[in-house]
């Protein structure tokens, strides 16, 4: 196989696969989550359809929406 | 540090240096709200409680909890903990998380707590010259 040829494939690959990326990421920040801020410093993401999520979403959609 | 302001100045700055941020509540250490800058009592009301609310079902999720950020897709809620008081928020959707907690935390630090009692001076020394006569 010509080199040429090679280099577009890899190019197509490579720049496939970042944008893959990119709309994976943009699709996660659309989902809705709790985020919890220990005071040590550690944190812990809840997103949709879990339990913690479940308990203080509707929390905040009935603040935003007051 | 900054100085001690009141609540309604240290919101007023809060708001100026982050447009994200829509309305704000500080709730002190009695519970009830001590400034917002939403003019509507009912509203600051139910922005408290619900801040409240939210401190509590996640403390007693994952207790230790120091603040928290609920995003939704209409925009999102923090809430800080300052020892016994709260500062919360709400901002547009998809906000620059850092910067908010930042700016919230500097807000609720830079309001003066209750006000504390003036010191009393110790009474003053009696003079020598006194004590020998």
């Amino acid at each position: 196989m010509p080199p040429r040829k090679v280099v577009t494939g890899l190019l197509l690959a490579a720049g496939s696969l970042a944008g893959s990326v990119l709309v994976r990421r943009r699709a996660a920040r659309k989902q809705e989550r709790v985020d919890l801020y220990a005071e040590d410093g550690s944190m812990h993401s809840f997103g949709e359809g879990t339990l913690e999520a479940g308990r203080l979403l509707p929390i905040a959609h009935d603040v935003l929406g007051a | 540090m900054l100085g001690a302001v009141d609540a309604a100045q240290a919101i007023a700055d809060l708001t100026e240096i982050s447009p994200q941020v829509r309305d704000v509540v500080v709730i002190g250490a009695d519970g009830a709200p001590a400034g917002s800058n939403v003019t509507d009592e009912a509203a600051v009301a139910r922005l408290a409680d619900g801040a409240k609310r939210l401190a509590e079902a996640a403390e007693a999720l994952r207790p230790g909890v120091a603040q928290l950020e609920a995003a939704t897709l209409a925009g999102s809620v923090f809430v800080v903990r300052d020892g016994d008081r709260l500062i919360a928020a709400t901002t547009t959707p998809e906000p620059t998380v850092g910067l908010v907690f930042y700016d919230l935390k500097t807000c609720i630090r830079s309001i003066e707590d209750t006000p504390k009692p003036a010191r009393r001076r110790p009474p003053a020394k009696k003079k020598a010259e006194d004590a020998a006569s």
